[in-house]
């Protein structure tokens, strides 16, 4: 070994001039440490508050032209009779349409990686396939959606239609699902797969009665944050030709449509005071869905980590 | 144990299909063999006529039916390439690539025709950095205070609320940066640009000689438009603050606390700690959450259409109205464009251009985090 | 060598604890703790698991402080002078300086994730070191017996060393900031044999120059690398819980030769624990 070749005057006089060799200059380190603190709390302070001053912006423009009629109008040139009652049916036509699609593609999807395939180069090939989807930004999603379905299928899925809306969408959200689902099935011990398989149960029976209950509130948290991320989507529905005035109400999934998203975008972009006011209006109801929306999915997810 | 006699009964009764794979077949024989044996007659063996053959036909069916949905990813992805690709490939057969690239205006609704995409780049360029610029030091920050200053309480509060800032929609933020931050900015601006009198008892300095007495000190400070790219970087910044701040977070929560002993034991103060062995430790996914941050303030569409105005100017003048990618996307599909135009086709270069810079980051980001990705037990 | 531990020779002390108690929240975790642990010797702590040991351990360089929900009660003196002070006092004593002088080593090896010559200087310059920087590190990791082993790669990262290397990096940290007493806080629970062998015949080497405390689960290397042993165990307590308690403390061949306590008797020849 070598450390024999510290000898003991060495070790000795180490001892010795160990305090005057480090300087701590602990005050000194001290107020950086304070400055730092300072800076994270400054930091955290003003991202909060910034967002509550839009909260608190949009609440004061809105509020006076929320009401019964408001909810109950459609678009009109003239802002004191304008409401978003066609905008809340396009919206609810195209929600409905993106969760019957997408709940079960997406959760098929990540059944499929995550219990049905192994660890093979098509997995991964797929796993890879997700995670870049994750990054591309929706309006390419919107071109997509335009050539795909606007375009080649337009004659079955009726061109600028609530359809063509609900399918872009889904393949929008469809990353968000697989990879909530995932991980949702990977929390799952595998002591209950196992179990499973030991009464002589197949992959599907042990994954529908023991895997998926187990799961399910962590699916249905990833579905909801990702249908909530839909329903404020504006610039792929833009893309695909959804109108931003419509006076009549969509009867059919192949009906031209527009959503709440694109009334309020309608709104802001005109110049009278009046419209903004009723963008902010309309805001506060978009909000309102979607803090119900994330309420439920966090209350979902507490009690499932509660449960664990 | 059973005879063999019965091993056949069992068998000749057609239980077990012998076209079951093998190990399925010894697991499902050693049950029927476990059951046998608490009830040793073999009339019970009656009871027990589970249907293996139909179960795993619904087991592939389902497995086939599964395996097609994950394959809707890989087709979106194929989807999307294609059609970039194709529309791109007609683009460039009218206007060519170094046209595209040299160009120093962006025309193509005009007569004049110009496809200088540096044009929408730029833009795109100083509304994100803007962008970053705001959200990196907030974002990481904040992560830091959440994850190593704030109490247990205020932690479990602030980061649901922070996902749920997170997923605030961007035409909310739009309208936020044009009509409440863009006129704020602006009074701010005015306020520091009013000229400012001297007052009559600084005459003994020497350079108000040169200047008549109801001189005006004027500071030279720009006039903000009321499209402009500082407003929409700056609330495009706030709007991916949420998301910097929750995945930096979720990456500094996760650092084992060993390693923050190993730092305090050396008699390290708490920011020695998190600047020196924390972070760094975080790193990886930190760089993960900017990137992915980058990617979204570069693909960002309502904020900057709203707010950063509709005119194509080359150029990185945070005060004056620019067009984004995303912005020119959303002017020529909101315009009655047809299919197959030119200017129809100008919206698929933009956006392969697009995709291709979010591709770029992405590897990066993938690349980055298999690389320097700390592994702890 | 002290033989009486009634009544130890105060000026040989590196540390002595008075009635340590230790609570998390209302819980009381370990109670009535004296004992003394002399300079250049080593001091092992066994016992059961949850008895308290570690804890103790953690008290010595006031780890504890980090656990928001742990309190503790009694006198620990550090070389004479009180590392839990009271009152006005308390003010002013600053663990952060402490921690410079008592190192320690975890049970995990947990390098930073930096260079190994990063791991070894940073902690030294956050101290204030005014010497040659190259010479200290190669001194540490010489001390610590693992610079033949690493010399040619002190730019790589501490994390691409193997568990019992890494440890040794861990050790060599420690002692670069020059400190007066090393902690180990079951050092090779997660070594295999030979790192462990390693590690204890450097630990007989460092205490020429250093006081060792080390807590472990193992008997046997107690009894190869101690001088003397203090046996904790753990007792029920009404109120449902455990609370850990010191049983004996006295040179460690009295320990596994001929103690006092029947309990000590017990565990050191394997009927409990």
């Amino acid at each position: 070994m070598t450390f024999e070749s510290i000898t003991d005057a060495q070790a000795e006089s180490n001892l010795v001039a160990a305090e005057a060799k480090f300087q701590p200059n602990l005050a000194g380190r001290y107020r950086l440490d304070a400055i730092f603190k300072a800076a994270t709390i400054a930091a955290t302070t003003i991202a909060i508050a910034v967002l509550a001053w839009l909260m608190f912006d949009v609440l004061i423009s809105g509020v006076g032209s929320l009401d019964r009629s408001f909810l109950t109008s459609f678009p009109s040139r003239r802002p004191e009779q304008a409401g978003i009652l066609s905008a809340l049916a396009g919206t609810g036509w195209v929600m409905f349409l993106v969760a019957v699609f997408s709940f079960p593609i997406g959760v098929g999807s990540g059944l499929f990686l995550e219990e049905f395939s192994g660890d093979n180069w098509f997995a991964r090939f797929i796993e890879i396939n997700i995670s870049n989807l994750a990054g591309v930004p929706s309006i390419i999603y919107g071109l997509l959606g335009l050539t795909a379905f606007v375009i080649i299928l337009g004659d079955w899925t009726g061109g600028r239609s609530i359809l063509t809306g609900a399918l872009t969408l889904t393949l929008l959200i469809l990353p968000i699902i697989i990879v909530a689902t995932r991980e949702a099935l990977r929390a799952v011990p595998d002591s209950i797969r196992q179990a499973g398989y030991a009464l002589g149960a197949n992959s599907w029976q042990v994954i529908w009665s023991h895997t998926l209950p187990t799961a399910f509130p962590g699916i249905l948290t990833g579905v909801i944050l990702a249908l909530s991320r839909a329903i404020g989507e504006t610039a792929p529905l833009i893309t695909i030709g959804a109108l931003t005035f419509i006076p009549f109400l969509p009867e059919g999934p192949l009906d031209p449509f527009t959503v709440l998203p694109i009334q309020i975008y309608n709104w802001v972009s005109r110049p009278q005071k009046d419209f903004h006011d009723l963008a902010a209006s309309g805001i506060i109801v978009l909000l309102v869905v979607l803090l119900v929306m994330n309420s439920f999915a966090i209350f979902l997810r507490s009690r499932f980590q509660k449960a664990r | 144990m059973l005879p063999a006699a019965a091993i056949e009964d069992i068998r000749g009764k057609g239980f077990i299909s012998c076209r079951s794979p093998p190990i399925l077949n010894r697991k499902l024989l050693l049950l029927q063999l476990l059951m046998s044996a608490e009830t040793p007659s073999s009339k019970n063996v009656h009871l027990w006529q589970a249907n293996y053959e139909s179960a795993k036909t619904l087991e592939t069916i389902i497995r086939v039916l599964c395996g097609f949905f994950a394959v809707i990813s890989i087709a979106t992805t194929a989807g999307i390439i294609g059609t970039l690709i194709f529309e791109t490939i007609e683009f460039f057969q009218e206007v060519p690539l170094w046209q595209f690239l040299t160009d120093t205006r962006w025309t193509p609704l005009f007569a004049s025709k110009q496809f200088g995409i540096f044009v929408l780049m730029s833009a795109t360029l100083l509304t994100s950095t803007i962008a970053i610029l705001v959200a990196v030091p907030l974002g990481l920050l904040s992560a830091i205070f959440l994850s190593e200053y704030a109490s247990t309480t205020m932690r479990k509060t602030l980061k649901p609320l922070l996902e749920v800032l997170a997923g605030i929609p961007s035409v909310v933020f739009g309208y936020f940066a044009l009509l409440t931050v863009t006129p704020f900015l602006q009074e701010i601006f005015d306020f520091v640009r009013t000229p400012i009198p001297i007052p009559a008892w600084l005459d003994f300095l020497p350079f108000t000689q040169y200047y008549e007495p109801d001189f005006f000190l004027e500071l030279p400070f720009p006039y903000l438009e009321g499209f402009n790219a500082l407003s929409a970087g700056l609330v495009l910044g706030i709007s991916i603050t949420p998301l910097v701040a929750s995945l930096s977070e979720d990456a500094i929560y996760s650092v084992p606390q060993g390693l923050r002993d190993g730092a305090y034991a050396l008699g390290a103060t708490k920011r020695e700690t998190i600047l020196a062995v924390v972070i760094p430790a975080a790193l990886s996914g930190i760089v993960a959450s900017i990137i992915l941050a980058i990617s979204r303030a570069v693909g960002e569409t309502m904020i900057v259409t709203l707010a950063a105005g509709q005119n194509p100017n080359l150029g990185f003048n945070p005060f004056v109205p620019v067009m984004t990618m995303t912005a020119y996307i959303v002017q020529v599909s909101l315009g009655d464009t047809a299919v197959g135009t030119l200017p129809y086709k100008t919206i698929f270069a933009v956006g392969m251009t697009l995709f291709l810079m979010t591709l770029t980051l992405n590897i990066f980001s993938f690349w980055f985090v298999r690389r320097f990705r700390e592994r702890y037990e | 060598m002290l033989q009486d531990t009634s009544s130890p020779a105060v000026s040989s002390a590196a540390i002595s604890v008075e009635k340590l108690n230790v609570y998390y929240g209302s819980n009381l975790a370990v109670r009535d703790v004296y004992l003394d642990i002399p300079r250049n010797q080593i001091a092992a702590f066994i016992g059961p698991s949850g008895c308290g040991k570690s804890t103790v351990l953690r008290c010595f360089n006031r780890m504890n402080d980090l656990i928001a929900s742990a309190r503790v009660e009694g006198t620990i003196r550090f070389e004479g002078m009180d590392i839990y002070p009271t009152g006005e006092a308390a003010k002013n004593f600053d663990p952060v300086e402490l921690r410079r002088r008592i190192g320690m080593v975890f049970q995990k090896p947990n390098p930073f994730p930096k260079s190994i010559y990063e791991n070894i200087a940073w902690g030294a310059r956050i101290n204030g070191y005014r010497g040659d920087m190259d010479e200290l590190v190669e001194r540490s990791l010489r001390g610590a017996a693992i610079w033949d082993e690493v010399k040619d790669k002190l730019k790589e990262s501490g994390l691409a060393l193997s568990g019992g290397q890494q440890q040794r990096l861990c050790i060599a940290r420690a002692i670069a900031i020059e400190p007066e007493v090393i902690l180990m806080d079951e050092p090779c629970a997660a070594l295999d044999p030979i790192s462990t062998l390693k590690i204890e015949e450097l630990m007989a080497q460092l205490k020429e120059k250093f006081t060792i405390v080390i807590v472990t689960h193992n008997m046997q290397q107690a009894s190869r690398v101690s001088d003397r042993t203090a046996f904790y165990n753990a007792e029920a307590t009404d109120a449902g819980g455990k609370v850990g308690y010191l049983v004996e403390y006295d040179d460690t061949e009295v320990i596994f030769g001929n103690p006092k306590e029947e309990y000590t008797r017990d565990y050191v020849s394997g009927r409990f624990g």
